[in-house]
C-alpha cells in the first residue's frame, strides 16, 4: 500500500512483565487524522512513543514513508536521521506545554528553533516567519519577545503548535493537546487545530481520553483497552454505533450538562 | 621582569609530570589536532594549584615543553600578574626552561583569556587555559546530550541563544567566549578570550591547544584552520571597537583594559597586552598620558 504515510505492524511493548500495548496494527494516510482513545493506562501514550521512535518496541515494526518516497522501518533509522525527521517531517505536541517549549526562551525563539536547526541563518527572515506563525495561531505578534511563562495555558498550547508546524511537517503526534485547559479555550484550540490540519493537509495521530476531541478532529478512531485495540473505524460510526461493550460504556459515560 | 630566577627544584621529572602522564596527554593532543575543535577527554591530574588557575593549560604545556623551548605566560594579556608569574616560576623551577615576555621570542605561550596582539608565526604554540570547554553547557546541562549534539552537528540551539540576544539587545551581546565553528564542523568555545581576539584564531600559522583541567578535556586548532564566529546573515559578527586609543602607547588596533585611576571618576584605557604596549613605547609611540614626555625612558607600568 503506497498511500499510507505511517504504518504499524503488530506493535507490542512489554515493560518487563507488564504490558504496554500488544499487537497493534494500523496505517495512516497523508492528510488523515487518527484518534486513539481509551482510559488511563490503556497503552495510548506507549503507542505514541513507539510510533515516534522514542521507545524501542518489543516486537513489531513501524514503517514510515519519507519525503523522497522511500519506506523506512523506524528502528533502522540512525539517531541522526531520527532527529532530522523530528525537526522537519514530524511534530510532537505535548499535553504539558512546558515539556514541548523552552520556557526560558522567548516565543520568537521557540518558533524559530526548528528553522535554525535546519540551517536558517537570517535573523530578519526567522523573525518574520515567527511573527507570521504567531498570527496564524491567534497570538498577538507584538508579544513575540515575551517568554512562554508570561502566556496563559491556552496560549502556550497554541505556541507549541506553531513551533511544531513552522517547518511544515507531514505528520504530527498530539498527546492530549487539550488536557488541562478550560472548556471554552479547548473549543477554540480544537477549532484552530482543525483549520490548520485541513489547510496544511497534515496527518495527525492524536491521543486523547476526551471523546469530544476525537469527534471534532479525527476521521478515524481506535479504542484501546488493556494494551489492545478493541475497536477501530470511522469516528462517527464508532461513536454513534459502538459495537464493543467497553466502547458503549465509554460513549455512554460522557456527561451531559 | 626583574624577579630572580627561581632555583630548579630537585626530585621532580622534567616539567613536573611523570613521563607516562605526559605520554597520555600527548596522545590526547594528537587526537585533538587530528579532529580540530573536537573535545578529547584525558585523565587530568591534580596539579599543585587550585582548579581555575590554569591546571589544564599547565598540563598541556608540561606535555609539549622541551629543554630548548622559550616560554611566555600571560594572564589577560599581562606578563606580570599573579597567575602568569606563578606559572612561569613553576616551569622555571621544574623544567629550567628559558622564559621571556617577548611574544616574538617565545616558542610556547601559555595564555589565560587573551591572544597576543603581535601576529603569531609558524612554529609557535599557543596554550589556552579553559574553564568550561563545552560551548553548549549553559544551554543544555546534560553531558550525554551535548555529546550527541556534537556527534550529529546538531547546533541549532546555539543560534536560539544568539536569536534571543538580537531580540533582546538588537545585537549579539556575547563579548567573550564567543562560540566558533571549526572547519565547518565542530562548534567550539575559544575559552573566555574577548571576541576581539576571535578573528586571530582563523588561519593562524601557530598551533593552538586548549586544556581544561577540571573538565578533563583537550581540544586544538592545528595551524591554518578555518574558524568562523557564529552569527546571522543580517547580524554579522563584529569585533569589539574602542572609542579611545591606548593612553600609554596610542594604539588604536589593540584590545584595551579600563583602569580606574582615582576615586573621582578618573579612568584610562591601556593595552591589555603589556608586551605589545611596551614594544610600541620603545619604538617611540606615545599615548595621551605620555604625550608630553620624551622618547627614551623607563617603563611606566
Amino acid at each position: 500500500m503506497s498511500a499510507s504515510l505511517i504504518e504499524a505492524r503488530g506493535l507490542t511493548k512489554w515493560y518487563g512483565d507488564r504490558l504496554g500495548c500488544r499487537d497493534v496494527s494500523f496505517d495512516v494516510c497523508e492528510g488523515e487524522v487518527l484518534a486513539i482513545v481509551g482510559e488511563s493506562g490503556s497503552g495510548k501514550s506507549t503507542l505514541l512513543s513507539l510510533l515516534s521512535g522514542q521507545l524501542p518496541a518489543t516486537s513489531g515494526e513501524v514503517l514510515y514513508r519519507t519525503r523522497d518516497g522511500e519506506v523506512r522501518e523506524l528502528s533502522t533509522l540512525s539517531e541522526a536521521e531520527r532527529r532530522f525527521l523530528f525537526r522537519t517531517d514530524w511534530g510532537f505536541v505535548h499535553q504539558d506545554a512546558a515539556q514541548g517549549l523552552r520556557m526560558g526562551v522567548s516565543a520568537g525563539g521557540n518558533v524559530g528553533e526548528r528553522l535554525m536547526a535546519v540551517g536558517a541563518r537570517n535573523y530578519g527572515k526567522i523573525r518574520a516567519t515567527a511573527e507570521d506563525w504567531l498570527e496564524r495561531v491567534e497570538i498577538d505578534p507584538t508579544r513575540i519577545d515575551e517568554k512562554p511563562t508570561a502566556y496563559s495555558g491556552g496560549m502556550r498550547q497554541r505556541l507549541q503548535i506553531a513551533r511544531n508546524l513552522v517547518t511544515a511537517p507531514r505528520l504530527v503526534f498530539m498527546d492530549e493537546p487539550t488536557g488541562g485547559l478550560d472548556v471554552s479555550v479547548q473549543a477554540r484550540l480544537l477549532d484552530l487545530v482543525r483549520r490548520l490540519v485541513a489547510d496544511m493537509g497534515l496527518a495527525v495521530i492524536v491521543v486523547t481520553h476526551d471523546l469530544a476531541v476525537a469527534r471534532l478532529l479525527s476521521h478515524r478512531i481506535m479504542v484501546m483497552r488493556r494494551g489492545r485495540v478493541i475497536e477501530a473505524g470511522l469516528t462517527d460510526r464508532v461513536l454513534d454505533d459502538p459495537r464493543e461493550a467497553y466502547t458503549q460504556l465509554l460513549v455512554s459515560s460522557i456527561l451531559q450538562p | 621582569m626583574n624577579a630572580p630566577t627561581p632555583t630548579p627544584a630537585t626530585g621532580y621529572a622534567f616539567a613536573y609530570l611523570d613521563e607516562q602522564t605526559k605520554r597520555m596527554i600527548r596522545r590526547a593532543i594528537l587526537k585533538a589536532v587530528a579532529i580540530p575543535g573536537h573535545q578529547v577527554p584525558f585523565a587530568s591530574r591534580d596539579m599543585p594549584m587550585p582548579y581555575g588557575w590554569g591546571t589544564g593549560g599547565i598540563q598541556v604545556t608540561a606535555a609539549i615543553l622541551g629543554r630548548s623551548d622559550v616560554l611566555k605566560v600571560i594572564d589577560q594579556g599581562a606578563d606580570d600578574t599573579t597567575n602568569a608569574v606563578s606559572i612561569r616560576a613553576f616551569f622555571q623551577k621544574t623544567a629550567s626552561v628559558a622564559v621571556t615576555t617577548k611574544t616574538a621570542e617565545a616558542t610556547v605561550i601559555q595564555t589565560r583569556h587573551r591572544i597576543p596582539e603581535k601576529p603569531l608565526t609558524a612554529g609557535q604554540t599557543l596554550v589556552f587555559q579553559v574553564p568550561i570547554p563545552e560551548p553548549l553547557r549553559f544551554l543544555e546541562p546534560r553531558e550525554t546530550e551535548t555529546r550527541v549534539m556534537h556527534a550529529l552537528a546538531d547546533y541549532g540551539l546555539m543560534h536560539v541563544k544568539l536569536y534571543e540576544d538580537v531580540a533582546k539587545h538588537g545585537r549579539i551581546a556575547k563579548t567573550y567566549a564567543y562560540p566558533v565553528e571549526v572547519e565547518g564542523r565542530y562548534m567550539m568555545d575559544p575559552s573566555p578570550i574577548p571576541k576581539f581576539d576571535n578573528p586571530k584564531l582563523h588561519m593562524s600559522p601557530a598551533l593552538q591547544l586548549f586544556g581544561a583541567g577540571r573538565e578533563k578535556r583537550i581540544y586544538a586548532l592545528p595551524p591554518f584552520t578555518a574558524v568562523k564566529s557564529l552569527d546571522f546573515e543580517d547580524h554579522p559578527f563584529e569585533r569589539t571597537k574602542f572609542e579611545a586609543p591606548c593612553a600609554l602607547c596610542g594604539a588604536t588596533d589593540a584590545y584595551l583594559d579600563e583602569v580606574v585611576t582615582d576615586d573621582r571618576g578618573g579612568r584610562m584605557f591601556v593595552c591589555s597586552d603589556t608586551d605589545h604596549c611596551e614594544e610600541r613605547r620603545a619604538a617611540g609611540h606615545r599615548g595621551a598620558m605620555l604625550a608630553d614626555t620624551a622618547g627614551n625612558e623607563e617603563n611606566v607600568r
